[in-house]
């Protein structure tokens, strides 16, 4: 229903676009069927349901540790965290669907690998620790980036994200937790711990985008106030945060370059490799077809609950007619 | 891969018994029934409800926002609606 007369404001002149940013700096929210620039919307809706889609596709790596989780203890709360990320995808689905677009289009759009999520989750879980460090490294960067997010200028997707904000923190004390009992059992545990997290730190690093300077999108971005905040200063408050965590685990951090700069008070850390980050996206991840094809097949095995329920509500309405 | 499009419900739940109902979300299901198990799982995983209304969106008629102005702008001059408006000596007691 939000959809319904939808206005943009293309082409209706440079003072209509003036009004608009002055309610964005004045910190005023703005909502489904208010008068918005094209290109505002297309920036959110692209956004929002990327945003989206990694949640659904986020499910496949965890999901494939939930049959083997070590306790009953960790196989419910893996359980309700991979449940949790279902929620957050139909959240922002929701949000994103405001801005005009429909819940089948973008599910089409991802099937058909027309639309990005993004590529942590084309990395494998080889092992029990991946999910500890999963919760901790990457719900941790992705909290990072998210709560920022709570301030968006549209409100559907700020709304969206205070809810997934709040429901996340539980994830990330599991993944930290589940590190700690690994660190704290033999050595064979903790070197399954030392090992998630040297192949995980990299790729969390990345998921705060490309450095400030070649973000296609930051500019626009940080005008609508949709972003609050370089990606670079949130990859250094992540770094900051979560360095003296692993020490507290007593692993390693995989970064020669590491050191903690007194001047700063930050930790400086070494060049990270774009190369990859440019690979994975672009399809050249270890995991990109198995995450589609889980998708698609998920999709197409679904379909006939979908049309069955669909012709029970339409017979349902003949017969009270 | 089109296929027939799923309806779209609003999603209202009360809190806690003495609380309206407040909008939360919105679901995609077939019918009411399954609109209501999809809020459930959708939007109480956490206990934040003891009641849930699902209403078709296609059946909420919205004020338009252009019209803002001039269906609550009038309302902003008018501050003899209030009690502060009115005078009322300190000896007449709480009032």
């Amino acid at each position: 229903m939000y959809t319904q007369g939808l206005v943009s404001i293309e082409g209706a002149g440079g003072a209509e676009e003036e009004r608009f940013q002055a309610r964005v700096d004045a910190e005023e929210r703005i909502e489904p069927n208010d008068r918005m620039p094209e290109a505002y919307r297309r920036t959110l809706l692209r956004q929002i349901s990327q945003h989206a889609h990694s949640e659904i596709v986020g499910m496949l790596p965890e999901g494939n540790w939930i049959t083997r989780a070590p306790s009953l203890k960790r196989k419910a709360a893996l359980l309700a965290k991979v449940q949790d990320e279902g929620g957050h995808g139909l959240y922002l689905y929701a949000a994103a669907e405001t801005l005009g677009s429909s819940r089948e289009e973008m599910v089409d759009a991802l099937l058909e690998g027309r639309a990005k999520y993004s590529s942590i989750f084309n990395y494998p879980t080889r092992t029990w620790a991946d999910i500890g460090a999963i919760g901790w490294l990457v719900d941790g960067a992705a909290i990072m980036n998210q709560i920022p997010l709570c301030r968006c200028s549209y409100g559907p997707y700020a709304r969206a994200m205070i809810r997934i904000c709040r429901e996340e923190s539980f994830h990330q004390r599991q993944g930290y937790e589940i590190m700690l009992t690994l660190c704290r059992g033999t050595e064979a545990q903790k070197a399954m711990a030392q090992d998630a997290l040297d192949r995980w730190w990299w790729p969390c690093l990345m998921m705060f985008g490309p450095p400030d300077g070649e973000s296609q999108h930051s500019d626009a971005s940080a005008r609508w106030k949709i972003k609050r905040f370089s990606n670079d200063g949130l990859r250094q408050k992540f770094i900051d945060a979560t360095v003296p965590q692993a020490h507290y685990l007593g692993l390693a951090v995989p970064d020669p370059e590491l050191r903690f700069d007194e001047a700063s008070g930050h930790w400086h850390s070494g060049p990270i490799d774009w190369e990859e980050f440019r690979r994975v996206l672009a399809g050249g991840g270890v995991c990109n077809r198995d995450r589609l094809e889980a998708r698609r097949r998920a999709h197409e095995e679904g379909a006939w609950v979908r049309e069955a329920a669909l012709a029970y509500a339409a017979r349902q309405r003949r017969v009270a007619a | 891969m089109s296929e027939e499009r799923t309806p779209l419900w609003e999603v209202f739940i009360r809190a806690r018994q003495g609380l309206a109902h407040r909008h939360v979300g919105s679901v995609h299901a077939a019918d009411a029934t399954l609109a209501l198990q999809a809020a459930r799982d959708v939007y109480t995983r956490r206990g934040e409800g003891l009641s849930i209304w699902v209403v078709p969106s296609a059946a909420i008629t919205a004020s338009d926002p252009a019209d803002r102005d001039e269906l609550f702008e009038p309302t902003a001059s008018k501050i003899y609606r209030h009690p502060t408006f009115y005078d009322i000596p300190d000896d007449v007691g709480h009032m």
